[in-house]
C-alpha cells in the first residue's frame, strides 16, 4: 500500500493541475492576508476560499485523476494485491497530494500572517474538506463506468454541498421557524460536510455571537467544546463512510 | 493449470460470456479469437480477477480463484492499452512494481534489455509513444517470470522489430513450459507460436482446437486462412472438443 | 480627592503622638483593645488568628496589621464595623463573614462615616467585601477582594456602596461576589484602576448614582459584564471591559443613562460590546471594539447618542438595533468591514457605511439561521442588500467611514 502512495504522490508532485491549484490558493492567502491590516478579516476571506475552491476542485480534481487511472489501476490490479488496498492506496495518494497543496497554498501562510486558533481551525476545515471531497470523488468513480457521466456527477454534487443544500436549509428554516427546530438542524447540519467545516471556524471566531442567541441547545452546542468535537467526529464520518462504501462497492466492481 | 467450468457473466442484458468450459495447461500457446465483442477480454480478465463472474468457477493450479488474491503471483499481464500514470518515468513504473511484488526476487529483465528501455528511463509516461508504452507494458508482463502469460492483443501498436521481439520472447517462455494466453485478430502474427485457438463468438465459445487439427480439418496451411475458412463456412460444431 | 489625602496625613499626624496599642491573639483582644483605646490611637495588631466579630471602631482609630492578621468570623457574623470619621484599617485579612437574608454581612462595614480609610487588606471569603453605608470621602484601596459565592441569591458585593458622596475605590482585585462594585445613590465618585472579574453577576453594577467617574478599570469574565443604570452624567474612560460571554452578558449595559461619556475604552471579546436601551445624549467616542458579537446594540429608544471616532474591528456584527427609527449619530468611524473607495484620498471613504448587517436582522427575526452565517449563500445575501437595501434600517449608516483605524 504504501508503494502505490508513494508513487502516485511522485506522480501528482509533478501533475500541473496540482501546482497550478496550489500556486493559486497561495496567490489568494498572501494577498487576502498580507495586504489587510487586518487579519480576523481576511481569515473570513479564506473561509470563502476555502468553503468554495476546495470541495469543487478537490471533487473533480480526484475525480478525473481516478478515471484517469483506470487502466493503471488495472495493471495494478493483476499483481498480487487486495483491491481494497489498491483502492485506499490511490486515494491516499490524491488526498495527500491535494492536502498537501492546501496545506502549502494556505496553511503556510496563514501560520505566517496570523498564527492562532482560529487559523488553525480554518487549515483543519480545508484539510477535512479535501479529504471527504476526494472520498466523494471516489465513490463517483465506483459507481461510475463511464468518465463523462462521472465528472457530470462530480460537479452535481459539489455545486449540491457548496451552494443547494444551502438554500433547501434556509428554505426550510423559514418554513418552520415557529417550531423548535435546533436539534433537526443539528441533524440536518450534519449531512453537509461544508457547512460542518464552517461551523467549526465559526466556533472559534463567532462564539460570542453565538452566545447571544437564548436556544439552549445552540448554546450548549455553541459554547462549549462539543460543538467541536461533534463537527469533528461528524466530518470523520463523512471521509470513512463514503470510504468503506466505495471499497465495497469495488470489490464487485468489473473493470 | 486453468480449468473454467461453466463461466458466466453478463451486463445488464448482454451476455458477454455464456457457460465456457476451458482447460489450459503448461507449454501451451493459446490464441484466443473472435470478432469484437465476443467475449474475449470478458474471458480474460475473469481470470485476472479484474471482471468478477456470474457464475461459474476458475481454477488454477487447482485452487479456485474467487476470494484468493495471491494467485495473481503467477500471471503476467499485458493489456490491450497501457496507460500509466503521467507523470511517472518508465524507470519509476518498473522500480515500483518491482516494490509492489516484493515476494520476487528473481527478475526476468532480457525483455527489458532487449528493448533498450534503460535508455529512456527517465522520460515520462506522458512523452512516450503508443509503441514504447506497450513495450513497457511487454517488460513487466515478463519482468516476475510468472507461470502464466496473459496478453491482449500484444502486438498492436507495436514496430514488426519489436513486434518480432516479442513473439520469439513468447515461444522461449512457452518453450519453458509456461502457459500463454493471447488475444489477437490479427491473426497472422502468431501462426509461428500458437499451439490452440479458442475461437469465441456472441460470448460462446465456438471451438478450442490445436493449430493442426484445424489445419488438418480446413486443409489450409496459415492460420488466418484456417480461421477464414471456418468463418466462411460456418460448420464449427464438429470441430469442438471441449 | 485632595481633601481626602489631606486628612489621611492629618490623621497619621495626630497618631504619632497618640499611643500605639500592640494586639496579639488572645480571646477578645481586639475587643478589649478598642475599648482602651482612645482617639488617635494606633492598634497594632500582630500575626495571628484571631475568633472575633462585630468589632466596632467608634473612636478615631488607626488599626494596622502586622503581616496580615487573620480575623475570623466564623461564617455567621461580621468583623469590623467603623463608625467614627476619619478611622483607618490596614493590612489586616478579615474572612468567612456570616450570611443570613435579614441582614446584608459585610467583613467591614463603614457606617455614616467620614473619611474612613480602607486599604491594603485581604477580605476573603465575606458575603460582602466592603459595605460603605452613607459614607463621605472615604478611601478604600488596594484591597483585595475574593470569594466563592457561586450562586447570585446568596452572595453579596465586594465594594457595596448606598447613599454615599466622594467615594476614591482604587486599585481594588475584586472576584467571585455577585456584582464586584455596588453603587447605588452614589455621587461625585472616582473608581478608578481596579480590577473585577469573574463575578457571578456584575462586574460593576451603577444605579441612580450621578456624576460619577470610572476610568482605568478592568473589567473581565463577568456573568453579566458592567450595569450602568438610570444614572446620569456619568464619565468612563480609558477602562478594558473584556470576555464576558453569555445570553444576557454585556461589556457594558447602559440603560436609561443619559449625559454621559464613554471615551477610550476597549470592548473585547464580548458577546456584546456596549448595549443600549434608552439613553439620552451619550457620546461613545474613540473606542475599539474588537472581537465582539456584536460591538453594539442600539435600542430604538436611544437618541441623541454619537458614536464617533470608534474603531471596529473583527466584531461578528457591527450594530444591531430593533426598529427603523435612528436617532443618533454614526461618523468617522472606523468599519473594518467597509469595503468601499476612496478617491480624493482624504482617508474618508467616498460612499456610506451600514453598519447594520441583513444577517444581523435575520438572526434576530429567527435565531436558527444562525447556523447558516458565514456560507456562501449567507455572503450573496449580504452583497444583494448591499446594493438594493430592503430589510436593513438604511438611516443607519455612516456618512463618513475612516480608511484607517483612528488613533485612539
Amino acid at each position: 500500500m504504501r508503494t502505490i502512495i508513494k508513487y502516485v504522490l511522485l506522480d501528482l508532485i509533478k501533475n500541473k493541475t496540482v501546482l497550478v491549484y496550489t500556486f493559486i490558493l497561495a496567490a489568494l492567502s498572501v494577498s487576502v492576508l498580507a495586504t489587510g491590516s487586518n487579519t480576523s478579516k481576511g481569515l473570513l476571506s479564506l473561509l470563502n476560499i476555502t468553503l468554495l475552491f476546495v470541495p469543487i476542485i478537490s471533487m473533480l480534481f480526484a475525480t478525473i485523476y481516478f478515471f484517469n487511472s483506470v487502466e493503471f489501476i488495472e495493471l495494478l490490479l493483476a499483481q498480487p494485491i487486495k483491491r481494497k488496498t489498491m483502492l485506499l492506496a490511490e486515494y491516499s495518494g490524491v488526498a495527500f497530494a491535494l492536502s498537501i497543496a492546501y496545506l502549502i497554498g494556505v496553511g503556510i501562510p496563514v501560520c505566517l500572517f496570523s498564527y492562532d486558533l482560529a487559523s488553525l481551525t480554518l487549515i483543519l476545515s480545508g484539510l477535512f474538506l479535501t479529504l471527504i471531497f476526494s472520498a466523494l470523488a471516489l465513490v463517483i468513480f465506483v459507481l461510475f463506468k463511464d468518465k463523462t457521466k462521472g465528472i457530470g456527477a462530480a460537479i452535481i454534487t459539489a455545486l449540491f454541498f457548496t451552494l443547494l443544500f444551502d438554500g433547501l436549509l434556509l428554505s426550510f428554516i423559514f418554513s418552520f421557524s415557529d417550531y423548535p427546530i435546533d436539534q433537526p438542524l443539528l441533524g440536518l447540519i450534519s449531512l453537509n460536510p461544508v457547512d460542518l467545516a464552517r461551523i467549526l471556524v465559526l466556533l472559534k471566531l463567532d462564539v460570542a455571537v453565538m452566545m447571544g442567541y437564548s436556544g439552549a441547545l445552540f448554546k450548549k452546542f455553541m459554547g462549549s467544546a462539543t460543538g467541536s468535537i461533534y463537527t469533528i467526529f461528524c466530518m470523520s464520518f463523512w471521509v470513512i463512510i463514503p470510504l468503506l462504501m466505495s471499497a465495497k462497492v469495488f470489490k464487485r466492481k468489473d473493470l | 493449470m486453468i480449468t473454467i467450468e461453466h463461466l458466466t457473466k453478463s451486463y445488464r442484458k448482454f451476455k458477454a460470456l455464456d457457460n465456457i468450459n476451458l482447460s489450459f495447461e503448461r507449454g501451451q500457446a493459446i490464441s484466443l479469437l473472435g470478432p469484437n465483442g465476443s467475449g474475449k477480454t470478458t474471458l480474460i480478465k475473469s481470470i485476472l480477477g479484474l471482471v468478477i463472474p456470474e457464475s461459474g468457477t476458475i481454477k488454477i493450479g487447482g485452487k479456485e480463484i474467487k476470494k484468493d488474491w495471491a494467485y495473481r503471483s503467477q500471471i503476467g499481464y499485458m493489456p490491450q492499452i497501457g496507460r500509466y500514470p503521467e507523470n511517472m518515468t518508465i524507470g519509476q513504473v518498473i522500480k515500483m512494481l518491482k516494490e509492489i511484488r516484493k515476494d520476487c526476487t528473481r527478475f526476468d529483465e532480457e525483455l527489458i534489455e532487449l528493448y533498450n528501455i534503460p535508455a529512456y528511463q527517465n522520460k515520462t509516461m506522458r512523452s512516450l509513444s503508443g509503441g514504447t508504452r506497450q513495450k513497457v507494458s511487454a517488460c513487466l508482463a515478463f519482468l516476475f517470470s510468472p507461470e502464466v502469460f496473459i496478453m491482449d492483443e500484444p502486438t498492436a501498436g507495436l514496430d514488426p522489430v519489436a513486434s518480432e521481439i516479442l513473439k520469439e520472447k513468447i515461444a522461449k517462455e512457452c518453450a519453458n513450459g509456461k502457459l500463454i494466453l493471447i488475444t489477437s485478430h490479427v491473426l497472422s502474427d502468431l501462426d509461428e507460436i500458437a499451439s490452440h485457438v479458442v475461437y469465441l463468438q456472441d460470448g460462446k465459445l465456438k471451438f478450442y482446437n490445436t493449430i493442426d487439427e484445424l489445419k488438418f480439418l480446413t486443409g489450409e496451411d496459415k492460420l488466418n486462412k484456417v480461421i477464414a475458412s471456418i468463418m466462411k463456412n460456418e460448420q464449427p460444431k464438429k470441430l469442438i472438443t471441449v | 480627592m485632595k481633601n481626602i489625602i489631606a486628612i489621611i496625613f492629618l490623621g497619621w499626624a495626630i497618631s504619632a503622638k497618640a499611643e500605639v496599642i500592640k494586639v496579639v491573639a488572645t480571646p477578645n483582644g481586639i475587643h478589649n483593645a478598642v475599648r482602651k483605646a482612645h482617639n488617635g490611637d494606633t492598634l497594632l495588631i500582630k500575626k495571628g488568628f484571631y475568633k472575633e466579630h462585630d468589632i466596632t471602631i467608634d473612636k478615631r482609630l488607626t488599626v494596622i496589621g502586622e503581616n496580615f492578621p487573620v480575623i475570623d468570623a466564623s461564617n455567621k457574623y461580621q468583623a469590623l464595623i467603623v463608625t467614627a470619621d476619619s478611622a483607618v484599617i490596614q493590612g489586616i485579612q478579615v474572612q468567612n463573614i456570616g450570611n443570613t437574608s435579614i441582614i446584608d454581612m459585610a467583613g467591614i462595614r463603614i457606617v455614616n462615616a467620614k473619611a474612613v480609610v480602607i486599604k491594603n487588606n485581604k477580605l476573603i471569603d465575606n458575603t460582602f467585601g466592603v459595605y460603605l453605608q452613607n459614607a463621605t470621602r472615604c478611601y478604600v484601596a488596594n484591597n483585595t477582594i475574593h470569594s466563592n459565592h457561586k450562586d447570585e441569591l446568596n452572595g453579596g458585593n465586594g465594594i457595596h456602596a448606598w447613599h454615599c458622596d466622594d467615594l476614591l475605590i482604587q486599585d481594588n482585585d475584586i472576584s467571585g461576589h455577585r456584582d464586584g462594585i455596588y453603587f447605588e445613590f452614589v455621587t461625585n465618585s472616582h473608581i478608578i484602576s481596579n480590577r473585577s472579574y469573574e463575578n457571578v453577576r456584575y462586574g460593576l453594577h451603577f444605579m441612580f448614582s450621578h456624576s460619577d467617574t470610572y476610568t482605568q478599570n478592568i473589567f473581565k469574565d463577568n456573568g453579566a459584564g458592567v450595569a450602568v443604570m438610570y444614572s446620569k452624567h456619568v464619565v468612563m474612560y480609558n477602562n478594558s471591559f473584556l470576555h464576558n460571554w453569555g445570553d444576557a452578558s454585556y461589556g457594558l449595559l447602559l440603560k436609561e443613562i443619559s449625559d454621559s461619556r464613554i471615551e477610550h475604552n476597549n470592548f473585547i471579546r464580548n458577546t456584546v460590546g456596549i448595549h443600549m436601551e434608552s439613553t439620552t445624549h451619550v457620546d461613545v467616542k474613540q473606542n475599539l471594539f474588537q472581537d465582539n458579537g456584536w460591538a453594539m446594540r442600539v435600542q430604538a429608544s436611544c437618541s441623541g447618542s454619537n458614536v464617533i471616532g470608534n474603531n471596529f474591528i473583527g466584531n461578528s456584527f457591527d450594530v444591531a438595533t430593533n426598529g427603523n427609527m435612528v436617532m443618533n449619530v454614526f461618523d468617522h468611524n472606523y468599519w473594518d468591514k467597509y469595503d468601499g473607495y476612496d478617491l480624493n484620498k482624504n482617508n474618508i471613504g467616498d460612499v456610506p457605511y451600514y453598519p447594520v448587517s441583513v444577517y444581523s436582522v435575520i438572526t434576530e427575526k429567527i435565531p436558527s439561521t444562525m447556523i447558516l452565517y458565514r456560507s456562501l449563500l449567507t455572503d450573496v445575501m449580504e452583497q444583494v442588500e448591499k446594493v438594493l437595501p430592503t430589510l436593513i434600517p438604511d438611516k443607519l449608516r455612516d456618512d463618513y467611514p475612516l480608511m484607517k483605524k483612528a488613533k485612539l
